[in-house]
């Protein structure tokens, strides 16, 4: 019913959790040497099913929320997101049966492991986005409007936040982000728990045995020498959009999102065409432009992933610079977007560009 | 301006003498074992000519491969006392670790790990332990460290809590030495402490190098003060370079780029520096390298350190010839004959055919005896310097940052391996002691100023000046001409979810050193 996690099955979670963020999340490295002394100190975690869940069991919703820049300077402490699950244990009145992920892709694809070593619980092979998302009200469970409280917000400092009850997801987003920026700009929280059949019901399924299979595929390309572009497009079923260039990065920070524009230069196949794709802390939308015509080729939910062409390794929305070589390609989306209620929260109008969403495997 | 360039690197000692931005003489000796001996005999090579002898020496300024290898070589380190000013946050990943066991039983002393630090918005993060500090400075007295390195979260933007923790340990222990990592990095905690680690290792290795190198110099009759080159393309003054070695890290290949651009007069090129072993290939912007912005390591441990981005490919001079005359395609390199090139070479009357006997045999240069090389076959000898021009592309490609063709400057001991015509390249530019550029690179360095920092509720424009400002100072306090100084890098980032406009903006300007009053 449970499958060991291994210490190589996690540092291929970083590297596949890193390509899920599709731009954002902020590197998954802090979280995986957490990991490495853990399971150095004689910690180990599982895996289970989604589907074994039982109907009442409680699941703890864990995520590292904030800058990521000012994870850089604080590190990751493994017993953080371990205490904010206790916090909600302790409110909730609620006994966990699992931790999972808010959002598998980036940093965070890695924090329930961190919080499940400490509480000797298991992990559930789900998360909530099945990639990276900025805003709360941005997962499956806000499109199944299922309850966004409490959340429990967590400073090492000793400041311990409860948000204990807000009219709708877009509210826990404003205020927790409220307490998140007076902590620091970082928090580690733990949101409002989940049942079993709500897991089963709405949450996405296996994304973290996903992402360590992708993490796999480009892990062993590159030792073999091999495409580890093409091992990722055979693994997670996507399409290649384009090759080129970074020629130029514009980046603006509103309304504490990291927004700008990628312009990427076309090579090999490309060349001649250029690639356009705006950012709100992750890739959002990708046009491409060939002559006169400017062509929007893929959107959100679909997952834009910017890659090294060489390594197959993800660039982030925050480190892609001028010159670097890199492949965009696309991977498909939760179907729970694809539905119109799924649209209205992370279609392309829900970041702002007025088009219709059209998915790259649409036929 | 009299000024003599010395590269101390792994196989040769170059110098060379620039009066008013001309080369004067170049001479290229052997390194020796205790590097001061290599630097005496170049330096009286340098002295037998006329022009070298007459009038007095401004500066003498030293780029050296020295203290990396002694990290990547795991030799001549200290042992460290890591002291880390950031608790309650970070408990679980103390310092060293992310470093490879071999390096960290070397390096690692005793741990201590106190609360204080900053915030992005520079509050405090958590007041600083200073009693903490006492009694881990005392541990650090008792227990025999010397060499110290501090790293508090934010001491970027803040660096009190660094400072106050150098003067207890002054207090407590007035004989340790001491790194703070807000001196040498950038954001990004482990990163920082990392370099401030290293850095506080190789302090010991440091005193008895520039000492050996002051000994050459005054050797040598010379009457002028030491600089060392930074990873950057500019200087620093012994002092600080005895303080602060690990700034030296990569100043083998900005040197090379540099002196391409100041032999050639071209500031923005492709350059390939061709040695025995590998090519470096760089790109120069304004006259300097474009930096590596990702994490660097060295030795394997990750840093945010200053340094170019370089293309490394396995091919120089020396590169061995494989598969000649077989069935599959020619292969040269990566391995190489490297410093004993000249007794294995077939044109050094050797037995292993390298890149060099192909060139000679191809006519195309002349090094030992051609005859030796005239075994070797025309197609052969075509097919070599095919691969070659093959790897040289693909390197450069790689490097490329925009389309179109763009001008390529060949410089070292082998740049008669690159050929005149290239796939993206608009010319090939050859220089006059090109294979000494590293050297010339070293006596042209200049000194310059950064600042890294996070400003709130200001337009890009004006957070911009007031880095410029700031990093314009640090210039001066490090020993520039002001009305020299020119911005050669700026990089601004907005950053996610904080509040206020948050732009992070890093500024470095460089200029000419002042004149000895």
């Amino acid at each position: 019913m449970f499958t060991l996690i291994t210490l190589d099955d996690i540092e291929a979670l970083a590297v596949g959790a890193w390509i899920l963020g599709t731009g954002g999340g902020g590197s998954p490295y802090l979280g995986l040497l957490n990991m490495r002394r853990l399971y150095a100190e004689g910690h180990r975690v599982e895996l289970m099913s989604p589907l074994d869940l039982a109907d009442d069991d409680r699941v703890a919703v864990v995520s590292n929320m904030g800058a990521p820049l000012v994870d850089q300077e604080r590190l990751r402490d493994s017993r953080n997101v371990a205490r904010a699950v206790e916090m909600q244990q302790d409110y909730s009145g609620v006994k966990f049966r699992a931790v999972m992920s808010l959002e598998i892709g980036g940093g965070n694809g890695i924090q329930p492991l961190m919080a499940a070593a400490h509480l000797g619980l298991p992990v559930v092979d789900a998360d909530l986005m099945g990639r990276a998302y900025p805003e709360a009200q941005m997962t499956s469970v806000a499109v199944g409007d299922l309850r966004p409280y409490p959340c429990a917000l967590y400073d090492p400092r000793g400041l311990e936040s409860i948000v204990t009850e807000v009219p709708s997801w877009k509210w826990m987003e404003r205020v927790s982000r409220k307490i998140c920026v007076e902590m620091g700009s970082i928090a580690s929280t733990c949101k409002a728990p989940r049942t079993g059949s709500e897991v089963k019901e709405w949450g996405i399924h296996f994304t973290v045995s996903k992402a360590i299979g992708i993490g796999k595929r480009v892990r062993e390309a590159q030792r073999r020498h091999e495409d580890p572009i093409a091992a990722i497009l055979d693994e997670a079923r996507g399409k290649q959009l384009f090759r080129g260039k970074v020629v130029d990065v514009a980046r603006r920070a509103t309304e504490g999102f990291l927004r700008g524009r990628c312009v990427i230069e076309g090579l090999d196949e490309d060349r001649g065409a250029t690639l356009e794709i705006a950012f709100q802390n992750e890739w959002v939308v990708a046009w491409r432009m060939e002559g006169d015509e400017r062509k929007p080729i893929a959107m959100s939910p679909d997952l834009i992933c910017v890659l090294d062409t060489v390594s197959g390794n993800a660039f982030g929305t925050e480190t892609i610079r001028y010159g670097m070589r890199v492949t965009v390609v696309a991977l498909p989306a939760p179907p729970v977007f694809l539905t119109p209620k799924g649209l209205e929260h992370v279609g392309p109008r829900a970041f702002g560009y007025d088009l219709d969403f059209r998915s790259v495997f649409e036929e | 301006m009299r000024r003599i360039g010395i590269d101390v690197g792994g196989t040769n000692t170059d110098a060379v003498l620039l009066e008013d931005g001309h080369v004067v003489h170049a001479v290229k000796t052997p390194t020796t074992e205790d590097v001061t001996g290599g630097i005496v005999a170049a330096l009286g090579k340098l002295s037998q000519h006329p022009d070298v002898a007459r009038g007095t020496i401004d500066g003498v300024v030293i780029g050296t491969t020295h203290f990396v290898n002694a990290i990547v070589q795991r030799r001549d380190l200290a042992r460290v006392a890591a002291v880390r000013i950031g608790l309650p946050a970070s408990a679980s990943l103390p310092p060293f670790c992310d470093w490879p066991d071999d390096l960290a039983q070397l390096v690692r002393g005793e741990i201590f790990m106190l609360e204080g630090g900053h915030e992005y918005d520079g509050r405090e993060f958590m007041p600083f332990d200073e009693t903490g500090m006492r009694e881990a400075a005392r541990k650090i007295r008792d227990g025999g460290l010397r060499s110290v390195a501090v790293a508090s979260s934010f001491s970027p933007l803040d660096p009190s809590h660094e400072e106050r923790a150098r003067a207890v340990i002054a207090e407590e222990c007035p004989e340790a030495h001491v790194t703070l990592s807000h001196e040498l990095g950038r954001i990004g905690l482990l990163e920082r402490e990392n370099a401030a680690l290293l850095n506080a290792a190789l302090l010991d290795l440091a005193r008895v190098t520039i000492a050996g190198f002051r000994d050459a110099i005054e050797a040598s009759h010379i009457d002028a003060p030491l600089f060392i080159t930074q990873n950057d393309g500019t200087v620093m003054s012994a002092e600080m370079a005895m303080a602060l070695p690990v700034m030296s890290f990569a100043s083998g290949a900005t040197n090379s780029m540099r002196g391409a651009a100041f032999l050639s007069g071209v500031q923005d090129a492709m350059v390939v520096d061709v040695g025995g072993t590998s090519s470096d290939v760089g790109q120069l912007r304004r006259g300097f390298p474009r930096e590596a912005n990702s994490v660097v390591e060295i030795g394997e441990v990750r840093t945010l350190f200053r340094m170019p981005d370089l293309f490394s490919i396995g091919l120089g001079g020396g590169s061995i010839v494989t598969n000649a005359g077989g069935t599959q395609a020619v292969q040269v390199g990566p391995q190489s004959v490297g410093y004993r090139l000249t007794e294995e070479a077939l044109v050094f009357g050797g037995r292993i055919l390298t890149a060099t006997d192909a060139a000679v045999a191809a006519g195309i240069v002349e090094i030992g005896d051609a005859k030796k090389a005239a075994g070797v076959p025309r197609d052969v000898a075509r097919a070599v310097l095919d691969a070659a021009k093959a790897k040289l592309e693909d390197a450069i490609d790689r490097m490329k940052t925009e389309a179109g063709d763009v001008p390529l400057i060949a410089v070292g001991g082998g740049a008669f391996l690159v050929p005149d015509k290239l796939a993206g390249v608009s010319e090939v530019i050859r220089v006059a002691h090109g294979d000494c550029a590293n050297a010339v690179g070293a006596a042209i360095a200049q000194i310059s100023g950064e600042t890294d920092q996070v400003y709130r509720e200001m337009n890009r424009d004006d957070a911009i000046a007031a880095a410029e400002a700031q990093a314009v100072e640090r210039a001066v306090a490090a020993g520039a001409e002001r009305a020299t100084l020119q911005t050669v890098d700026v990089e601004d980032m907005p950053l996610a979810y904080l509040p206020g406009n948050a732009l992070r903006v890093r500024v470095r300007v460089a200029g000419e050193m002042q004149r000895p009053a």
